[in-house]
């Protein structure tokens, strides 16, 4: 049943194996973002894109099996909500709106610069998810068959 | 070789793309096209070291370009017939062009030479991105330390265009439910 829908099992088996090092890219690029180029948009993009050769290459129904898209929807709908909570924490802190209050940390150090790092996480899960969520959301009418999808 | 020469190929480039996008009869090879402009942004955008913006648009690119793909493929939008240009409205538009174009070269030659002189506000964070957020990625401190106001706006946006598309597609499904009672 699996092996009809989506592309042929050569782009299937690539898929499967290059998968891995995508997410990775794109965490790498997310939790990067503060030390080397990227940060949370590109990251997020490149997330997206890896949802989405999955959705390509096994087709919407075996997707559809893997993904709990409703999970997927709650947590891109949180992101905007969790950015204002960690703006709201700098408030908390006697400080502004967005002030950076967390530990600094060093230069050059993965756990440096305080905020920008789950700053960064929120952005690219919320880019990621919503961009992929709306090619899914895009794909669920068929052009080929009209309105009966 | 300067910067300039290699932007100058990039920009011809771009512009040969478009044509060949606007040109083409195959709807896949003009999406191809467009996705060349793109790529050659991206490029330009290394060139001129900006890596986190070459990053984004080279991945957007490709986003944008599996979307076009989908959305155009199965369609035989190639089948419209082009638009028909009369006399005096191509002598109009080619005299608008020009003067548009011999005045922008007035007014580009009035221009400051291409980041000479850096703004106070970017001499500013080049100054202290370093010690105030400890940041090694200084667009990362201005995106999200100093401007992280903005960047909750932009955050905002998305989630207020991914809100109306689901409300667009969700309004088509409950008619149809409703048509089948």
């Amino acid at each position: 049943m699996s092996e009809k829908q989506g592309l042929t099992v050569i782009v299937k088996t690539v898929t499967r194996a290059i998968l891995p090092v995508i997410f990775l890219y794109g965490f790498y690029i997310i939790l990067h973002g503060h030390l080397s180029p990227g940060g949370g948009f590109g990251g997020g993009v490149v997330l997206a894109l890896a949802f989405l050769s999955v959705m390509l290459a096994y087709g919407r129904p075996t997707a559809q099996k893997w993904l709990n898209i409703r999970i997927l929807h709650d947590v891109e709908s949180s992101g905007p909500l969790l950015f204002l909570a960690v703006g709201l924490l700098g408030l908390a802190a006697g400080g502004a709106f967005l002030l950076n209050v967390l530990g600094k940390g060093r230069l050059f150090n993965l756990w440096s610069s305080g905020f920008i790092l789950p700053l960064n996480i929120i952005i690219g899960v919320k880019v990621g998810l919503s961009l992929f969520l709306a090619v899914w959301a895009l794909t669920e009418w068929d052009p080929e068959k009209g309105d009966d999808t | 070789m300067p910067v300039d020469i290699w932007l100058i190929f990039l920009l011809s480039f771009m512009i040969l793309g478009s044509i060949v996008a606007l040109e083409i009869k195959d709807i896949l090879s003009s999406i191809v096209a467009i996705g060349v402009v793109g790529l050659a942004v991206s490029t330009a955008f290394l060139i001129l070291q900006a890596p986190d913006l070459a990053i984004v648009q080279f991945l957007f690119e490709i986003f944008a370009l599996i979307i076009l793909v989908r959305a155009f493929i199965r369609k035989d939008y190639h089948q419209l017939e082009p638009a028909r240009l009369g006399r005096l409205t191509a002598a109009l538009t080619a005299l608008t062009l020009i003067a548009v174009f011999a005045f922008s070269v007035h007014a580009f030659k009035g221009l400051p030479e291409f980041g000479r002189p850096t703004l106070a506000t970017a001499q500013y964070y080049l100054d202290h991105a370093g010690q105030q957020v400890k940041s090694a990625n200084i667009v990362s401190a201005v995106v999200l330390d100093y401007r992280a106001y903005d960047t909750l706006g932009e955050v905002t946006v998305l989630f207020t265009a991914i809100l109306g598309t689901f409300t667009i597609l969700r309004v088509r499904k409950a008619k149809k439910e409703g048509g089948e009672k």
